[in-house]
């Protein structure tokens, strides 16, 4: 109890103390910020008392002077005046590069490649993906912290099931931009399960049918006594609301006989709009005698459709089909019968037009379940595991057993894909694969990482590429060179290489190519305008002093917990250490800090691997007793 | 218990072919309850390092116990009959003869209606094969002669793989 001494006056060290995390649901469209309020979880409003944040950053040009960019309803009200500098839907150019972004050129703003990753050129200069993502998240996350008038601890952030390593990567590279420390990412509707399990507290298999404003997801999931299975995945990336809009459009422009090629920038942003609202406004009209009119004023012309339900579903019958064979593809994947599904869950805005419920209702034979706000329900599923992973929640409340999307592997002798993680593998997970020399002498071996699960390389996207050297001159086959892939749980993947006779070792986190190097990441942070009011040594000098109390609150938990497998001699160490981080966060430098936090981590090595095994043989024995 | 105990023991089974899954995936959530990194979130690095072990671990071991194939070349590989599948292709003849069969009607199949008949008929054979292999790791107790039937079944899976690749072409 000597601990409590050093602790100072009035600084509550209670490892129970309340933690500010929230969820953030990144979307195409829009963004939301949720967190768990008085045991409820709750999206966060803006001043305005609105909850959604429109996806749209808008950049000015700095020669007129002025606050730099706008972001949210400010910017989504400028698209149709300056649709080149305001950029929407940028979720699709997360980690892509520009041949990869579908229907790019429908975009209203320019997009370029930069060192093989797709940029947007405006008026204030090039501006990737991940800034543009980061004003956004940085927006939420004031948000969070004025609601709370505290600082942020955490967030999760979801991301479409689908997304590969590289749009991890870069989801997770835009939330460092904005300060925010990810504690998770999760699937968006893993996160739609949460906020529908807990709340309902019901048991089986579930489809989740999610369609956003650029992407659609379909996953299968069993929910058991708290645990969440993702059984699996399947989806398109570049598939969503927006597409019904474009498909409506062109249907407008045909029965106008107006070739799309003909229209500028500001004419399509017009034209998009008006899609959206007439979309919109069909969803609310009778299916049989309601119409709807299309009115778009174009430079030289004015357009005027009338446009009934039968019509809308018709011209768009094309993009729910499309969804439907996903469904089917996920449904054999998960080795499930459509009988067996016992719910299906609506998530996203684009899931509010009758034909999609309709068409889900009708290939499960049973109405779709769209109590909850499907706008909102993937943050605040996001948010539930906020508040659980901050440690505010209960113990053993909830588990989330995930899945990695898409196959991953390296490349072998002519082009093929040897996998080594095959999609759907629940993780965190580690495969390895024994792979040789194909020449006498041979001293190095190339490897080619890919995602994805087609057999060729060329038809799989490339993760990354790394050399393991110094391999002893041996005869072609002789050399056994173990291949290691660590997927943690965000999915985010690193490589080993050994050879195992000499021993030789090779590495990489696989960031892609076109992902941000630390460096990058730190000129952007000072660079960027939603952080720039902030000093940088201040900010690191913050965050030392809140992973040093971080690592002293755990320690101390770890203690009164297990500490009966240490001797009085271990003990006092630890405790020596600990008392000696508090000193230092108290008065040092942030390097300082940081050094100290790393000798109590290495000085509590041996007893975190204690702990680890004293938890697993209790689990057991618990449950052999449940059993009994 | 530790890192290196063997799949069985992880899971507190005994080391046999026949299993009860329902039993496997219960105790599998149980200790991933205890191990996965999420529960460990708010912890020091160390523990959420050995968390990320132990989960992976615990995630290896459970997807070899419930895919019986490979259940039954870790029995061989514990037992010292390792399959060794990539030096030791010898199969007999007439296992050879059918699996050139099946080759040929995939080959020739058209309609989805055609490879859903041969889907079935894999299943079928596979589904033998399961029941000889069961009476060898647990009657018998022969792992060399497990280690054959092993090679023979990943033959089988292969060409059950195959099969469903065309019917996902036929779908798309």
């Amino acid at each position: 109890m000597a601990l409590l001494q050093i602790s100072e006056p009035g600084q509550s060290l209670d490892p129970h103390q309340r933690r500010v995390a929230v969820g953030i649901d990144l979307g195409t469209t829009h963004s939301l910020v949720a967190a768990v309020r008085h045991g409820q979880a709750e999206c966060l409003p803006a001043i305005d008392g609105r909850v959604i944040l429109p996806s749209v950053v808008r950049y000015l040009d700095p020669a007129q002077g002025g606050a730099g960019r706008q972001i949210g309803f400010e910017a989504l009200t400028a698209q149709i005046a300056d649709p080149a500098n305001t950029i929407s839907s940028v979720k699709r150019l997360m980690g892509r590069t520009r041949a990869q972004v579908v229907d790019v050129e429908a975009l209203s703003y320019r997009v370029v490649d930069d060192n093989g990753m797709a940029v947007v050129e405006t008026v204030a200069g090039r501006k990737t993906p991940m800034e543009v993502s980061a004003e956004i998240l940085a927006t939420l996350r004031f948000r969070a912290e004025d609601s709370f008038d505290d600082e942020l601890f955490g967030a999760v952030i979801t991301v479409p099931a689908y997304f590969d390593d590289a749009q991890r990567q870069a989801t997770k590279d835009a939330a460092q931009l904005a300060g925010i420390n990810v504690l998770r990412l999760i699937n968006e509707p893993t996160a739609a399960a949460i906020a529908y399990g807990l709340d309902n507290g019901s048991e089986g298999v579930y489809a989740i049918y999610d369609l956003g404003g650029g992407t659609f997801d379909i996953s299968i999931l069993r929910l058991t006594r708290g645990v969440f299975e993702v059984m699996a995945t399947g989806g398109d990336s570049a598939l969503g609301g927006d597409d019904y809009d474009q498909a409506l459009a062109a249907w407008v422009l045909q029965q106008a006989g107006v070739a799309a090629d003909s229209l500028s920038p500001v004419e399509r942003a017009v034209l998009h709009a008006q899609a959206r609202r007439c979309k919109e406004a069909l969803s609310a009209v009778d299916p049989l005698t309601g119409h709807v009119t299309f009115h778009a004023e174009l430079e030289d012309r004015s357009l005027n459709q009338t446009v009934t339900p039968a019509q809308f579903d018709a011209c768009t019958a094309h993009l729910t089909a499309r969804t439907m064979t996903a469904v089917r593809k996920v449904l054999r994947d998960a080795g499930v019968g459509k009988d067996e599904v016992q719910g299906v869950v609506m998530v996203g805005g684009s899931t509010r037009m009758p034909v999609i419920r309709r068409t889900v209702g009708e290939f499960f034979g049973q109405e779709p379940l769209t109590n909850l706000n499907p706008d909102e329900v993937v943050a605040l599923g996001a948010a539930i595991q906020a508040n659980a992973l901050a440690g505010n929640s209960r113990e053993g409340d909830l588990l989330l057993l995930d899945v990695i999307p898409l196959s991953l592997g390296i490349e072998t002798m002519g082009g093929l894909v040897e996998r080594i993680v095959p999609r759907n593998s629940t993780i965190p997970t580690a495969r390895a694969q024994d792979f040789t020399t194909y020449q006498d002498g041979q001293t190095a071996l190339a490897l080619h990482v890919v995602q994805g699960e087609r057999d060729l390389v060329a038809d799989c996207r490339s993760l990354a590429r790394f050399t393991l050297r110094g391999i002893p001159p041996m005869a072609a086959g002789a050399a056994r060179i173990r291949v290691t892939f660590t997927v943690d749980a965000d999915g985010l993947l690193s490589v080993n290489a050994k050879e195992q006779v000499s021993g030789v070792e090779s590495r990489i986190d696989v960031k892609p190519a076109y992902g941000l190097s630390d460096e990058q990441i730190a000129t952007m942070l000072q660079d960027s305008f939603s952080t720039a009011q902030q000093d940088m040594a201040a900010r690191a000098l913050v965050e030392a002093r809140v992973d040093a109390d971080r690592m002293i609150a755990a320690t101390r938990s770890a203690l009164a917990a297990d500490g009966d497998l240490l001797s009085e001699s271990e003990r006092q160490e630890v405790e020596a250490l600990m008392a000696a981080l508090s000193a230092v966060a108290a008065g040092g430098s942030a390097a300082d800090i940081e050094a100290a936090t790393q000798t109590l981590a290495k000085g509590t090595e041996a007893f975190a691997a204690q702990r680890m095994n004293r938890g697993i043989q209790q689990a057991l024995a618990g449950r052999k007793l449940e059993e009994v | 218990m530790n890192l290196q105990s063997n799949d069985f023991e992880l899971f507190e089974l005994s080391p046999a072919f026949a299993l009860d899954r329902a039993l496997l995936d219960e105790r599998w959530k149980v200790l991933q309850r205890e191990v996965h990194p999420d529960r460990h979130a708010a912890a020091d690095a160390q523990t959420q390092r050995q968390a990320m072990q132990w989960s992976v671990r615990i995630n290896e071991a459970y997807q070899r116990l419930k895919d019986p194939l490979k259940r039954a070349a870790y029995l061989c590989e514990l037992n010292g009959a390792p399959v060794q599948a990539e030096n030791n292709t010898a199969m007999p003849a007439a296992f050879l003869m059918q699996q050139m069969q099946w080759r040929e009607d995939l080959e020739e199949a058209r309609s989805a209606e055609q490879l859903e008949r041969m889907a079935d008929e894999v299943a079928a054979a596979r589904k033998t094969m399961l029941g000889d292999l069961q009476r060898t790791a647990d009657v018998q107790r022969d792992y060399a002669a497990l280690a054959g039937q092993v090679r023979a079944l990943m033959f089988v899976e292969r060409f059950a793989r195959d099969v469903e690749g065309r019917l996902d072409q036929l779908g798309q």
